[in-house]
């Protein structure tokens, strides 16, 4: 058995590391602490946002290893080892590349006022570094199709795809 | 969501130890549908069992087909080279469900395992035989839009929500679990239960046992005669009100076999093996398709306002048909129905 928290109900029992946005953290967490509450209410990540809390509106979408999941449907506990991106980190990625900015799907948002109110937003940006790294959408179809798991209330589907198919174009997606 | 325990095996051995003959244990891996219900006090496991480190994650070559992995994820399985070139049903019917997001997360045994979108299932402060038996069942004689019109019976009217399931079901993928009494291998049509007396068993894995990975045999249907043709409330990121999972093989315009399974109108997925050898030998024509569907459909029974899924399902297993023998697969991404 690689982990065993023992009785139920004893609150912190089980330690863990994560790298988030490129800091190793070390922590001990409740198992029933989902990934986003981890961020939100204990590392004061709140760009990363809770909206329905079930995995139907994915702003609470993040990077994990790379890949974009919905942090509300993530107990903490499970991510043990993994390396975190949230919307705070996403400029960290672009600087690691070199460029002192914000990162080129930031940039192409505020570009294409694919945002009103702004709520759905750091879903919608970490899941659109997450579609572009996966390499499987193309046409304007298949970007719609794949953020499908992103609702936008405002709805700015229209500006969202304009901004992601500029950086899908521009090769430009870490 | 309540308190629990919390363990992470490292080998099966450990995990089918660590479940034992504990109704509280719950076994995780993607918990995109565990976590949800937990959220809603539906599921209130005493003990989480975190399957994620079982070396259950590959998808292998075996004798002509592919044994996909209990947690290969929905995602890695329908980009696979392999499943979409051999398996194109397989691949469109995953890309058919959920969103990318959940796709990321969820397994492939856990998209098996998942419950039922029933809202009466959902909320605890109505009776549901699945949920509480004996309780009773809210969705006969309530909101019914979402359920079953092939296989309920009076306890339960609750569809399985999958779409990887029904190209299971259409390909003849094989289970292998393993448990207390060692390993076994289960046909999939053989896999999920109709609810009868008992509907709070969605499957027939006995106590104790855990789904190593899903076998697809060497027949896989590649090409382009067969279609995933869902039909859904919204375009996308939807449960299925009918699907069709079809394909065909044909020497010129006859049909030398057929496979058909339907999704969204039953509680497991639906395949009507007397309807496949009705089309087997037959020219493939509309007529055909139309025979196949009120075959099937003969024995579909309304509930008090659904009565519309069976003229939708006769509908889409006839354009289904028709999307394989004409060898156009129905499009995942541009959903216009040709």
């Amino acid at each position: 058995m690689l982990i065993d928290s023992g009785s139920p109900g004893a609150v912190g029992t089980i330690g863990i590391t994560l790298t988030i946005n490129g800091e190793r953290r070390t922590l001990q967490v409740a198992p029933w602490t989902t990934l986003l509450d981890l961020l939100r209410e204990r590392l004061d990540l709140t760009g990363t946002k809770k909206g329905c809390d079930h995995g139907q509106c994915g702003a609470c979408t993040v990077l994990v290893n790379g890949t974009r999941i919905n942090s509300c449907l993530t107990l903490a506990v499970m991510k043990d080892g993994a390396e975190i991106t949230t919307v705070e980190g996403l400029a960290g990625l672009a600087q690691r590349e070199g460029k002192n900015s914000l990162h080129p799907i930031q940039e192409a948002f505020v570009e294409h006022d694919a945002f009103q109110c702004g709520y759905c937003t750091p879903g919608q940006l970490c899941s659109s570094v997450g579609l572009i790294n996966e390499g499987h959408a193309k046409t304007r179809d298949e970007i719609r199709e794949a953020m499908s798991g992103n609702i936008c209330r405002c709805g700015a589907y229209t500006n969202i795809v304009d901004a992601i198919e500029e950086v899908m174009q521009q090769g430009d997606a870490r | 969501m309540n308190r629990f325990d919390y363990v992470r095996p490292s080998t099966v051995a450990e995990a089918v130890q660590a479940l034992g003959s504990d109704p509280a244990a719950r076994f995780i891996a993607g918990g995109t549908n565990l976590i949800d219900l937990m959220k809603y006090d539906v599921e209130r496991p005493g003990k989480l069992i975190d399957i994620t480190r079982l070396p259950l994650d590959k998808i292998e070559e075996r004798e002509g087909g592919l044994r996909i992995g209990a947690l290969v994820t929905n995602a890695t399985l329908a980009y696979d080279a392999r499943i979409r070139e051999r398996y194109p049903l397989l691949a469109d019917a995953i890309l058919a469900g959920a969103s990318a997001q959940l796709r990321n997360a969820a397994s492939t045994g856990g998209n098996l395992l998942q419950r039922t979108r029933c809202y009466y299932f959902y909320d605890t402060a109505t009776p549901c035989n699945k949920r509480e038996p004996g309780s009773g069942c809210s969705a006969i004689g309530g909101v019914d839009r979402i359920h079953a019109i092939l296989g309920t019976s009076d306890k339960c009217i609750a569809t399985h929500p999958s779409d990887m399931c029904v190209a299971l079901a259409a390909l003849e993928a094989v289970v292998q679990v393993s448990g207390p009494q060692g390993d076994r291998s289960i046909p999939f049509a053989e896999f999920h239960r109709l609810p009868g007396d008992e509907p709070s068993k969605d499957t027939n894995l006995a106590p104790g046992e855990i789904v190593l990975a899903i076998d697809l045999p060497a027949k896989g249907f590649g090409g382009t005669h067969h279609t995933y043709l869902k039909l859904r409330d919204r375009l996308s990121y939807a449960f299925a009100l009918v699907s069709v999972a079809a394909a065909l093989e044909l020497d010129g315009q006859t049909i030398r076999t057929a496979r058909l399974a339907l999704g969204g109108v039953a509680h497991k997925p639906w395949r009507n093996t007397d309807a496949e050898a009705l089309l087997q030998g037959k020219p493939a024509t509309r007529e055909t398709f139309k025979a196949a569907a009120d075959l099937i459909l003969r024995e579909a029974k309304p509930q008090a306002t659904n009565g519309f899924k069976i003229e939708l399902a006769r509908r889409a297993i006839v354009r289904g048909l028709e999307q394989a023998a004409a060898g156009t697969p129905q499009s995942q991404s541009d959903k216009r129905i040709q």
